[in-house]
């Protein structure tokens, strides 16, 4: 009996020292690569490859979801608003719901998915395929010419997805509310711009997206770094990443919003 | 613990061998005089310096006059073939692009791929990566280099190509050439002088023309490719009648 | 990939991204003009805020001329003290009144600015003299109740006479 508890709660110790000890490497990891990005900043076209193919290829994923989400939203909105007679009230609730909420975080969840695998697998592979080890024979440091680039490009990206993924929300939710029930456009755009303000919505937006990126980007290059360079490591790396910054953007997303609220 | 007790020299313009079976710390050896690892006891000099005290900067100075060829070449597989040749002038020069594409040129017209330059790694051979693997590490005309299995998985003509590239190169550049192999044959061709290593020690030494000649037990299987022998064939285990529940 | 096409995509993508914050900022949200414009402030005493807000839009004749700053209890009079950030272009005379109103009937509340007679404007600083504090909607209904019942303890004397 008191065997068996004690072994649960060595698991239990075990796995606690070891995620604190992931976490302590990850945070050391992320220090590395902001000392590290002087190089990637004085050859600029490194970041631009990278804002390519975490940025633009994520495009087509980030605005076809971002129009249905909208059309969705000004779709159920409408019923829900309809009972209570305020119909106009459609553009306060798609404008105010994508560009506080849905558009920062079902971009970066998209975002994880899209550009945060790809990341970890390409790192794990690189990995795998000695090209790291290569590298640093070569005399080049791994984590300024490839880790950095690739950290500021999906910074960089990050924001711009999330404005792209309002944005395009906004406007499925104008089709869906506008055009094809009839709200009026005039309201529909007044109420919005009335009840929607710059620095307190959408500036907390735009900073909500850019510290998913930073976590996002973090996780998923680190998991990359750090997987074992073979098959089953760099696949398991790659799901790892996905998962964990899925639940580091929800949960970053409930702390930023508690201490935006309480900042108004 | 791998290596336990090795002392070996490489001099300029010799290209010397490494051998041993597999797992005996061939590998481990070459991440040593890279300075990917550190020596517990002893001291590796190279030019003159103990790669073992290096900090990071002066450890990265060192590497730049040090190139290495891995076992399948590591080719950076999101750059043209002439883009990896030119990674290293790129990262640790500023020459002007037109210098850079005469030497990346030189570099590739060295191993014969010169027509390969717009190449992805995806679009070459075996051979062919191991080549442009090559010219890449010969890029900054280093003073030692440093071949990690350059002949696994190769067929008979490549290997042949690719052991003269090595011989040629070394004797063109005057420098130093340590290769990693168990492949006898093919190194016994064109190496000056050859190692063995086993467990951790070296267990003989001597030019080609003594390894080939030796009676030493283990060099002797180790060249002739015997089943048996000081390396033996079965892991050790308990008696094949014991485990068969047979002896009484 | 090339990199002429590659430059020309990421900024294609970056000048998008941008049009939208650019988008998200006017067309959606009310960036409007005086926000990082010149602004003096005004002081304020009411009795009773009641749902007023900081950076809620402050009124006159119905234009928006400014916003609620901070919002602050006076311990010597135990009144409401709100900041007052004013457009600099708009002047006000020194007898201006401020209420707490509500857009429409369970709106936002917002400051409306009466202007007075006065010739002297006021500045940075001063304070407003006439203020009337929010209409509390429970208070309004006490007094609605307090008066019928009055009405008709009136007419019950009417009757007895």
């Amino acid at each position: 009996m008191i065997a068996s508890i004690r072994s649960v709660l060595q698991k239990i110790g075990h796995r606690v020292i070891d995620s604190v000890w992931r976490m302590g490497f990850a945070g050391r990891f992320f220090l590395l690569t902001l000392m590290h990005s002087g190089t990637c900043f004085r050859r600029f076209h490194l970041i631009l490859r990278e804002v390519f193919s975490a940025g633009v290829l994520s495009l087509i994923i980030i605005l076809v979801s971002g129009l249905f989400v909208g059309m969705v939203l000004g779709l159920q909105g409408f019923e829900t608003l309809q009972t209570y007679g305020s119909e106009e009230a459609l553009g306060i609730l798609v404008a105010k719901s994508l560009v506080m909420e849905l558009g920062p975080v079902v971009a970066a969840l998209l975002f994880a998915s899209r550009a945060g695998s790809a990341i970890t697998a390409e790192i794990g592979l690189m990995k795998a395929t000695e090209q790291i080890a290569a590298m640093e024979m070569m005399a080049v440091d791994p984590i300024a010419r490839v880790v950095a680039p690739r950290f500021w490009g999906a910074v960089i990206s990050m924001p711009l997805l999330a404005a792209l993924f309002s944005a395009m929300g906004i406007f499925g939710g104008y089709l869906v509310g506008v055009v094809l029930i009839g709200v009026d456009n005039g309201s529909f755009w007044s109420q919005m711009q009335a009840a929607v303000s710059f620095d307190r919505d959408i500036l907390n937006g735009v900073i909500k997206s850019v510290v998913f990126g930073v976590a996002v980007t973090t996780i998923a290059l680190f998991e990359g770094f750090d997987a074992p360079p073979t098959a089953e490591g760099v696949s398991r790396a790659t799901t790892r990443t996905v998962v964990t910054s899925s639940l580091a953007i929800l949960g970053l997303d409930f702390i930023l919003t508690a201490f935006m609220f309480r900042g108004v | 613990m791998v290596l336990k007790g090795v002392n070996l020299t490489a001099r300029r313009g010799q290209v010397i061998a490494i051998m041993g079976n597999s797992g005996c710390g061939k590998t481990t050896l070459l991440r040593l005089i890279g300075g990917a690892l550190k020596p517990t006891t002893g001291t590796l000099m190279v030019d003159g310096v103990n790669i073992g005290e290096l900090d990071q900067d002066a450890l990265y100075d060192m590497r730049r006059r040090m190139g290495m060829l891995f076992q399948f070449g590591a080719l950076f597989t999101d750059m043209t073939v002439y883009e990896n040749v030119a990674f290293q002038l790129r990262e640790h020069t500023d020459l002007p692009e037109p210098m850079i594409r005469d030497l990346v040129l030189m570099k590739l017209h060295a191993v014969g791929l010169r027509g390969a330059h717009n190449l992805m790694p995806s679009e070459l051979s075996g051979g062919m990566a191991r080549r442009v693997a090559l010219a890449r590490s010969i890029a900054l005309d280093p003073m030692l280099i440093m071949y990690d299995e350059p002949f696994a998985g190769l067929d008979p003509i490549s290997l042949g190509v690719t052991g003269n590239l090595i011989r040629r190169l070394t004797d063109a550049l005057g420098m130093t050439s340590i290769v990693v192999t168990h492949d006898v044959q093919e190194s016994l061709k064109i190496v000056d002088y050859v190692y063995f290593v086993s467990e951790g020690v070296i267990e003989a030494h001597g030019t080609a023309a003594e390894i080939k000649a030796s009676d030493l037990p283990f060099v002797h299987q180790f060249v002739h490719g015997e089943e048996d022998g000081p390396v033996p064939f079965h892991y050790p285990a308990q008696s094949y009648g014991t485990d068969l529940g047979l002896s009484a | 990939m090339q990199r002429t096409i590659l430059d020309l995509w990421v900024g294609i993508f970056v000048v998008a991204g941008l049009a939208a914050i650019l988008f998200l900022a006017l067309k959606v949200g009310n960036m409007a003009g005086f926000e990082n414009g010149q602004t003096y402030s005004l002081k304020a005493g009411f009795d009773n805020i009641g749902g007023l807000k900081p950076r809620a839009p402050i009124k006159s004749a119905g234009v928006v001329v400014g916003r609620v700053g901070e919002i602050g209890f006076d311990n010597q009079s135990y009144e409401a003290t709100v900041t007052l950030n004013l457009d600099s272009r708009y002047q006000f005379p020194k007898d201006t009144s401020a209420a707490i109103m509500t857009s429409g009937l369970l709106g936002e509340q917002y400051i409306s600015l009466e202007a007075g007679g006065d010739e002297k404007k006021l500045g940075n600083g001063d304070r407003l003299k006439i203020t009337q504090g929010a209409v509390v909607l429970e208070n309004l209904i006490g007094q609605f109740l307090y008066n019928k019942a009055d009405e008709g303890k009136s007419k019950d004397k009417a009757g007895s006479l």
